[in-house]
C-alpha cells in the first residue's frame, strides 16, 4: 500500500457532485473543518478568499479541486482517522455555505488500519 | 438551581404545545423581525420553516433575512444609541428590571416556548433557564445603577477622570442550545452599558427570542434591541463585518470564531468568542469515602453529562474517575443513567428531550460510530431510543457512556449530545495531564472531599470555568469563558460590563493657566 492510495481526505460521490455544483455556481471554495460547540463537527464552506488561510493551517487535500484544510493542533487529535467530506440534511452552520437549500456539508471518519498510517507516514504526510 | 428539587414530580403535568388552545403559548403562522421597536417583514420577502425537534413538524415560520434586513436593524440601531448611551443609570437600571419583571410574569409561557423550539425539557427551562434569564437582567440592572468610573489627583491643578461610555452599536450572534438564556447573556451587558444591540438568533431556534420581545418589545426603547433571523451564511457577515458596529460577540464553533475575529480585524473593533469545550470532570477516590449526601451529589455530578440533551459548551462529557473507584463508582453512575427518563419535553416528568435537529442527531451517531472505531467500549447506550405515537419521529437519542482513553477523538471532541467519554487516572499528576490534554478550556469539573487537593486541582487546570464539587451551575457575578481555544473574553460577572460593553474615556484636565513653557 503505498502513500498515493490512502488520502487524509476524501469524498463521497454526493458530494462530489455537490462540490462540483456549487462550484460551478459560485467559482472557487475553501473547506476548514471546524471543532467546538454547536455545529462543530462540520466542514465549513466559504468561496476562496474569504476565511484567511495562515502559515500553520494543514492542506488535507482536495475535493473536486477546492482545498479541505484543518488547525494544525487539531491535525494532530485527527490524523489517525480518514475524514470523508459528505452532505447532510439541515441549514449550515455558522456562516458556511450549503450544497444546496436545506442541507449542508458534513464530515464522517474512517479510523485508519495501521497499515494505512505507515503509509501515509512514508508519503511524508507526519 | 435548588428550584429543580421543586421541579423533582410527585404529581406529573403535561403542557399543551404551542398552538393548542390549552397551551400557555400562542403561536402566529408568521413571525417578523423586531426592528425599531416594531415588527419588520424582512425585504426580500424570504421566510424559512421552524421545526419542533419533539415531532419534526414545522409550527410557524420567520424571516429568512438579508443584508438588507440587517442594515434596516442598524439604521433603528444607531437611530436610538444617542439617546439611550445618554439615559441615565437610574432609568437605564429601571428598563432592565422591568425586562426581568416582565420575563418572570410570563415564566411560564416563555418556558414551554423555548422547550418546543428547542427541545430540552421543561424542567429545565422552569428551573434554569428562564429565572437565571431573569436574574441576568436583575444582575446587570444593579451593576448599572452602582456603575461608577474613577478619578485621579494628578497633581494640585490636574485631575484625571475616568467614564465608562458606550461602544456604540453591537452586533451579537448566538447558539441554539440556550436560546433565550445565551440571548440574555448577550442583551443584558448590552444594554446596561448603554449600547444598542442587532441579535441573531440560530436558524434552529429562531422562535423563542421573538417570543420574548412580544413579552419586553414595549419596554425597552425603539431601535436598542433589534433581533433579525436567518441563516449564518446569508445574514452573518452582513452583520459581523459590517462598518456600523463597534463591537461582536459570538458563541459557537471555532471555524465561525475565527472568522468573527478575522472581520473584527479588518474594522478594528472589538470581539468576545465562546466556541465550546470538552470538560474534564474529575472525581477523586474519597468521593467514596462515605455513602452520603456528598457521594449521591457526586453521582448526580458525572450524570450532569445529560443535562440538556449534552448540548451545552460545557458539558461534562469527559469523565475522569480515580482507578480504585472506578467500578464501585460507574456502577453507580450506570445505575442512574438508567433511570434517566426520556420522552416528551413538555411532560414535567421528562429528564431528556430530543436533540435540536436531525443534523446534530445524525452527528451523534457519527461520533459513536468513531468512538467504536477507536476501540471505546459502549456502556450503556449508544442508540436512538424506540418512543411511540408523536414522539417516534423525534431527535431522540440514548444517553451513552463510551470508556476509552484521552487520546480518542470521541475524548477531543464536542460531540454535543448526551455522550460520556469516560477514563481513569492513577493519581492527581495524571489527572491535571488528561484534564489539559485538550484543545479546549471552557469548563471542568473536580470532586474530592479534600479542599487543598480541589484548590491544587483547580488552579492546575487550565480552563476558564472550574466547577469545585459542583456543576453546570450558572449565577450571575461567576466569571465564564474560554481558555486555550475555547474563545475570548469573560462574561456573567461584573467585569462584562466594563471590560467588553463600555469604553474608556480618560478625562485629563488642567485647572492651571500656566504654560508648559515648552514652545
Amino acid at each position: 500500500m503505498d502513500h498515493q492510495t490512502v488520502a487524509p481526505i476524501t469524498a463521497t460521490p454526493t458530494a462530489v457532485d455537490a462540490v462540483t455544483k456549487l462550484r460551478q455556481l459560485r467559482g472557487s471554495l475553501v473547506f476548514y473543518q471546524s471543532g467546538g460547540c454547536c455545529g462543530g463537527s462540520l466542514p465549513m464552506c466559504f468561496d476562496e478568499g474569504e476565511f484567511r488561510i495562515g502559515d500553520n493551517d494543514v492542506l488535507l487535500g482536495f475535493v473536486v479541486d477546492c482545498p479541505f484544510y484543518i488547525d494544525p493542533r487539531q491535525y494532530e487529535r485527527w490524523k489517525h482517522t480518514q475524514l470523508i467530506l459528505d452532505v447532510g440534511e439541515g441549514e449550515p452552520q455558522g456562516f458556511s455555505l450549503g450544497p444546496a437549500d436545506g442541507w449542508h456539508f458534513i464530515t464522517r471518519s474512517r479510523v485508519f488500519s495501521p497499515e494505512e498510517r505507515v503509509a501515509l507516514e512514508q508519503g511524508g504526510i507526519p | 438551581m435548588s428550584a429543580i428539587t421543586e421541579a423533582r414530580p410527585s404529581a406529573s403535568k403535561v403542557y399543551q404545545a404551542p398552538g393548542n388552545p390549552e397551551s400557555p403559548v400562542k403561536v402566529k403562522p408568521r413571525y417578523e423581525n423586531f426592528i425599531g421597536g416594531r415588527w419588520a417583514a424582512p425585504v426580500k420577502g424570504q421566510y424559512m420553516k421552524d421545526f419542533s425537534p419533539t415531532n419534526a413538524e414545522q409550527f410557524t415560520e420567520v424571516p429568512r433575512s438579508t443584508a438588507e434586513d440587517v442594515e434596516m436593524a442598524l439604521d433603528a440601531a444607531h437611530a436610538a444609541k444617542k439617546p439611550w448611551g445618554e439615559t441615565s443609570l437610574a432609568e437605564r437600571a429601571k428598563v432592565l428590571h422591568q425586562i426581568a419583571d416582565a420575563i418572570e410574569d410570563n415564566l411560564e409561557m416563555l418556558a414551554v416556548a423555548e422547550t418546543w423550539d428547542n427541545g430540552k425539557p421543561v424542567r429545565e427551562t422552569l428551573a434554569a433557564d428562564i429565572p437565571l434569564s431573569v436574574d441576568h437582567f436583575r444582575y446587570f440592572a444593579g451593576e448599572t445603577r452602582a456603575l461608577e468610573g474613577s478619578s485621579t489627583e494628578i497633581d494640585k491643578d490636574t485631575v484625571a477622570y475616568h467614564f465608562h461610555e458606550p461602544l456604540g452599536v453591537v452586533g451579537q450572534i448566538i447558539p441554539f442550545n440556550f436560546p433565550l438564556l445565551m440571548a440574555a447573556w448577550k442583551i443584558a451587558p448590552a444594554l446596561a452599558g448603554g449600547n444598542c444591540t442587532v441579535i441573531k438568533p440560530a436558524s434552529t431556534t429562531p422562535w423563542s427570542i421573538l417570543k420574548l420581545a412580544e413579552v419586553i418589545g414595549d419596554i425597552v426603547p425603539a431601535g436598542v434591541l433589534n433581533i433579525v433571523t436567518g441563516p449564518g451564511g446569508e445574514i452573518g457577515k452582513a452583520l459581523a463585518a459590517n462598518r456600523r458596529i463597534s463591537k461582536i460577540a459570538f458563541t459557537g464553533e471555532t471555524v465561525t470564531g475565527r472568522l468573527i475575529m478575522q472581520y473584527a480585524a479588518e474594522n478594528i473593533i472589538p470581539s468576545t468568542t465562546e466556541l465550546g469545550g470538552k470538560s474534564p470532570n474529575i472525581f477523586f477516590a474519597d468521593v467514596m469515602a462515605a455513602d452520603d449526601e456528598f457521594l449521591d451529589k457526586a453521582v448526580e455530578g458525572l450524570v450532569l453529562y445529560a443535562f440538556n440533551k449534552g448540548e451545552v459548551c460545557t458539558c461534562p462529557s469527559r469523565a475522569l474517575i480515580q482507578e480504585s473507584i472506578y467500578d464501585r463508582f460507574m456502577e453507580r453512575c450506570l445505575e442512574r443513567i438508567a433511570q434517566i427518563r426520556q420522552g416528551n419535553p413538555l411532560d414535567l416528568s421528562t429528564q431528556m428531550g430530543p436533540q435540536n435537529s436531525k443534523a446534530q442527531l445524525d452527528k451523534i451517531s457519527e461520533y459513536v460510530h468513531i468512538g467504536l472505531g477507536e476501540g471505546a467500549e459502549c456502556l450503556i447506550g449508544g442508540k436512538q431510543p424506540n418512543l411511540e405515537g408523536e414522539l417516534a419521529n423525534g431527535y431522540f437519542f440514548e444517553p451513552t457512556v463510551l470508556k476509552g482513553h484521552n487520546k480518542m477523538r470521541v475524548f477531543q471532541e464536542e460531540i454535543f449530545g448526551p455522550v460520556v467519554a469516560v477514563t481513569t487516572f492513577k493519581d492527581e499528576a495524571e489527572a491535571i495531564e488528561i484534564a489539559n490534554d485538550t484543545l479546549y478550556g471552557l469548563g471542568a469539573g473536580v470532586w474530592t472531599r479534600n479542599g487543598k487537593l480541589a484548590y491544587k486541582m483547580g488552579r492546575a487546570i487550565q480552563a476558564g470555568r472550574v466547577w469545585t464539587n459542583c456543576y453546570h451551575v450558572y449565577p450571575a457575578g461567576a466569571a465564564f469563558g474560554g481558555y486555550k481555544m475555547s474563545g475570548v473574553g469573560r462574561e456573567l460577572y461584573k467585569a462584562t460590563l466594563t471590560e467588553h460593553y463600555t469604553q474608556t474615556k480618560s478625562l485629563l484636565v488642567s485647572y492651571s493657566d500656566s504654560s508648559l513653557g515648552l514652545f
